[in-house]
């Protein structure tokens, strides 16, 4: 069945898509609220044409509009301080973002020059790794660090991640504040052309390496564990000579360099992670406490991080008028749902095990078949008959978490008025 | 320059017997947070000068900005130009009357407020170079006022006790990284990790949920922070109750004009206002001032017109306004141009070319009146493409070229051996600079000394401001020698 087909996607609509999680999720109560109303909504239609600033009222609104257009797949945007359907006729100057979820855009591509088994658009079991480090160290940082509390991680339909942090804090940012947090997550800096992407240490002398800040000396530790395992052993990334040449680029000592090139060039056939341990012996031929050995340790970590720390796609979360596909949609490309990743078992994730449009369809099929003269189901719950439940059911727990904060925030208000 | 010098002289009344009525007095400290508008009778004049006054130091911090000024640069800047326009001293200045110039600080303030609460973008532009003016002051205040301006305000931090110090200890003195022999004496508070954003994108400081714990050293963060969020989210509630002034006839004016001040650039003598009197010029008088008076810039655009006998679009436009500003007349210019295209048949150029000029007068089509570009828009907008000859020489050009096109502009005054110094600051990435070395040095027989700049350390910022400067120093000197200079007999073709 060809997922881009309008049939095929007009029947999702209509049948699975969960327009009421997704407006329970948006609206954080149950009778609409701006969160709602004055949010914004982008349609991609065949041939791209692309609609802006579109909003409704209720999720049947939504759900009307969707189904009359059907669109390839339609994309979230920011709370504005009027209707966005009616930015024509307010002043341009009462027409502003207000509130957004904080979001995150992490995509394999970013890592083509660290992974070796796929490229481009692409994936795999083993790249789908790079994914779930990253996510396990945003989430543990965003939670431990940050505070927030209500994360929602998507799974983009082809080989990224998205996470939407719901928040009241998270939405009330202002782009400088989400500036500073891209800050505090953008370890990987600069292009195809810089060797060296990690600049991150604190204090660095000419002499003295500095030392990494503390967030990153936490996350240090699952990464070394994460980097012999990934980098060295499945994606063996020093094993050819590009690869081992870019390693060498990051070392900042001549000698060290010289004698390991050496040794590799006569043995091109040399497994990564027997080069890495011939990369720590010649560090460790330096004294303990010696200069070059601190400097030698700090490029060892700083390679680490280089190769498996969180590459963000950084635009995408600096600003609060940023759109981002709304999760549920489906992948033009690949046909696979936009589906909500749990953080805790991401390793277990698998990006081609998640239903496509045609296998849910033919659910849809089989389970009317079953139930020829059933007792009627709801139109609108269709999606629970087939393999797209769980995932819903786990953008229900999640808006029911939202729900509950703000319903807790107004008996606290209740009080205080007492 | 001269006013102003003699207005702070002005100003200073030393009243000896004075008793220190400090609890009572309405400015205790230098330094302001605005929390509180002036409420006390102005007269117009005080109104606007304050205002004035004031803008002329933003609108210097603002120039800095975009001339990518490194802060320790910034600050002698924005200090020189306070102790010219705006200034503020501590509390132990004994010679200066404080009170005044705190009045003075505070109503202008206020007034700018007004004027740049109207758009989204003045109120951020104001915001920034406003915020950069506080931090320049907190800067070079005295500990023990700041300490005291401090105490006066709760700032809504928690102080981190010993216990969750020890806690931490890690941490912390990871995120303070080598600076670690004070960790035992070093104070930290807590505050949401909102506040200080410029800490959290330099991950300066530990956190967990949410909280920021922040040194002492890095208090003024929060400070800073305080303050810009303060007055964003005050200038928003002017914004706001504005339409209620708009009645006042004898304010509005003056408001916009301020405004437009800030948006066309700096504020200066040679900006806007068409010149008069003896700075009039007439078409056959540029080739002269080109060679004397004109940047760099300029003086390519003059050459390549002088050897195509044509200019490309964006060129005409550079040079025609700047001509334009300088106080070269509608008809001047159109026999200027008339002249310089000597290829051209007169219909050609009538049709092509006059109404061009025309329309940059103000003449033709909306009838704006057009600014002449500054040294921002030259060196970030309309940037010169392959064939393009208009733009910075500073920025534009080649190193070689670059080098190559001086000497020979500047034969007499300017030498090989003053090129490393000029080449380091191009390379370095500071076009201004370059070129306010280049108007030192050729301009040092006026007078003019290393850093002195246009003036008061300025450095250039407008093409127009170099021309206008350029030209007072010569007159200044010709005036001196009373009776012409054979320079000024000689004529170019």
């Amino acid at each position: 069945m060809d997922p881009s087909s309008p049939e095929v996607m007009l029947t999702f609509y209509r049948r699975l898509y969960p327009f009421k999680s997704i407006y329970n999720w948006l609206n954080h109560e149950h009778a609409p609220t701006k969160l709602f109303t004055h949010r914004e909504f982008a349609f991609t239609l065949p041939g791209d044409v692309y609609l802006r600033y579109n909003s409704f009222n209720s999720a049947e609104e939504l759900k009307k509009q969707v189904c009359t257009l059907n669109p390839t797949r339609f994309e979230i945007g920011p709370v504005y301080s009027a209707r966005p359907k009616d930015k024509k006729t307010v002043r341009p100057s009462a027409f502003s973002p207000r509130l957004r979820e904080l979001v995150f855009d992490i995509d394999l591509t970013d890592y083509d020059s660290v992974r070796t088994c796929c490229s481009s658009a692409s994936i795999c079991r083993l790249c789908w790794t790079f994914i779930s480090a990253a996510v396990r160290v945003l989430h543990e940082a965003l939670t431990e660090q940050f505070g927030f509390k209500h994360l929602l991680w998507v799974y983009s339909g082809r080989r990224g991640i998205h996470l939407w942090i719901g928040d009241k804090e998270a939405m009330e940012l202002d782009d400088e504040g989400r500036k500073a947090i891209v800050g505090w997550f953008e370890v990987i800096k600069g292009g195809k052309e810089m060797g060296n992407k990690v600049h991150v240490r604190l204090s660095a002398t000419k002499n003295n390496p500095g030392v990494l800040p503390p967030s990153l000396q936490t996350a240090l530790e699952p990464l070394a564990t994460l980097f012999s395992s990934l980098i060295l052993t499945d994606q063996n990334c020093f094993a050819s000579k590009d690869g081992y040449e870019a390693l060498l680029q990051l070392l900042p000592e001549g000698n060290v360099i010289k004698n390991l090139r050496k040794k590799w060039e006569a043995d091109p056939d040399r497994h990564s992670a027997d080069k890495w341990g011939d990369l720590k012996s010649e560090v460790k031929r330096f004294d303990k406490g010696s200069s070059t050995r601190v400097t030698l340790t700090a490029a060892l970590e700083d390679i680490i991080l280089q190769y498996t720390y969180p590459r963000l796609d950084a635009e995408v979360s600096k600003r609060r008028n940023h759109l981002l596909k709304a999760p549920f949609c489906v992948h033009p490309k690949t046909g696979r749902v936009c589906v909500p990743v749990d953080p805790t078992r991401v390793d277990e994730f698998d990006p081609e095990a998640v239903p496509d449009v045609g296998r849910l369809l033919r659910e849809l099929d089989e389970a009317e078949k079953m139930e020829v003269d059933g007792e009627g189901w709801d139109d609108h719950n269709d999606w629970e008959r087939t393999s797209l439940k769980p995932y819903v059911d786990m953008l229900d727990r999640h808006a029911m978490g939202l729900m509950e904060e703000v319903r807790r925030s107004k008996i606290e208000k209740i009080d205080t008025t007492w | 320059m001269f006013k102003a010098a003699q207005k702070s002289k002005a100003s200073i009344k030393t009243e000896p017997g004075q008793v220190d009525w400090y609890s009572t007095k309405p400015y205790p400290h230098r330094l302001n947070f605005y929390d509180r508008p002036p409420l006390f009778d102005v007269t117009i004049e005080e109104f606007e000068t304050c205002a004035i006054d004031r803008l002329r130091v933003l609108a210097e911090i603002e120039s800095s900005f975009v001339r990518n000024r490194p802060w320790d640069d910034l600050k002698t800047v924005t200090e020189a130009q306070s102790v010219k326009y705006l200034p503020l001293n501590a509390n132990t200045a004994r010679h200066a009357d404080t009170e005044s110039q705190r009045k003075r600080d505070h109503l202008g303030h206020f007034v700018l407020r007004l004027a740049f609460c109207r758009s989204e973008e003045l109120r951020r532009r104001f915001v920034k170079a406003e915020t950069t003016l506080f931090r320049v002051r907190y800067d070079s205040d005295d500990t023990s006022e700041k300490e005291e301006f401090l105490n006066s305000r709760d700032f809504d931090w928690i102080t981190v006790d010993e216990e969750e110090k020890l806690l931490f200890s890690k941490e912390l003195q990871a995120a303070s990284a080598g600076k670690n022999d004070g960790f035992s004496r070093e104070k930290y508070y807590k505050v949401k990790w909102t506040r200080v954003p410029d800490l959290i994108e330099k991950r300066k400081v530990f956190l967990k949920a949410g909280w920021a714990y922040v040194p002492g050293r890095e208090q003024s963060s929060i400070i800073f922070q305080e303050f810009e969020t303060n007055l964003t989210r005050a200038l928003e509630l002017t914004a706001k109750a504005l339409p209620r002034l708009d009645e006042d006839s004898r304010l509005v004016p003056i408001l916009s004009n301020l405004s437009q001040g800030f948006l066309v650039g700096v504020p200066s003598e040679w900006n806007g206002a068409p010149v008069a009197g003896e700075y009039v010029i007439t078409a056959e008088m540029v080739d002269e001032l080109a060679r004397k008076n004109f940047p760099m810039c300029m003086r390519n655009l003059h050459g390549v017109l002088r050897r195509d006998r044509l200019l490309k679009h964006s060129g005409r436009l550079q040079y025609g306004l700047f001509l334009k500003v300088l106080g070269l007349s509608i008809e001047e210019a159109v026999a200027f141009w008339r002249k310089s295209f000597s290829k051209m048949t007169d219909d050609k150029f009538n049709k092509e070319y006059k109404y061009n000029i025309r329309h940059s007068y103000g003449l033709e089509g909306k009838r704006a009146n057009y600014p002449a570009r500054s040294c921002q828009q030259i060196l970030l907008f309309d940037q010169p493409k392959a064939s393009d000859c208009h733009g910075c020489p500073y920025r534009h050009f080649s190193h070689d070229n670059l080098q190559t096109a001086l000497l020979s502009a500047y034969p007499d005054t300017l030498t090989a051996a003053d090129l490393p110094e000029i080449m380091h600051t191009v390379k370095a990435g500071h076009p201004h600079v370059a070129c306010t070395r280049v108007f030192e040095i050729t301009h040092s027989q006026f007078g003019v000394k290393k850093g002195e700049g246009i003036g008061g350390g300025e450095s250039v910022t407008h093409p127009n401001q170099y021309a206008a400067r350029s030209r007072e120093l010569e007159k200044a000197k010709k005036e001196l020698e009373a009776g012409p200079s054979d320079e000024s007999v000689a004529m170019e073709v």
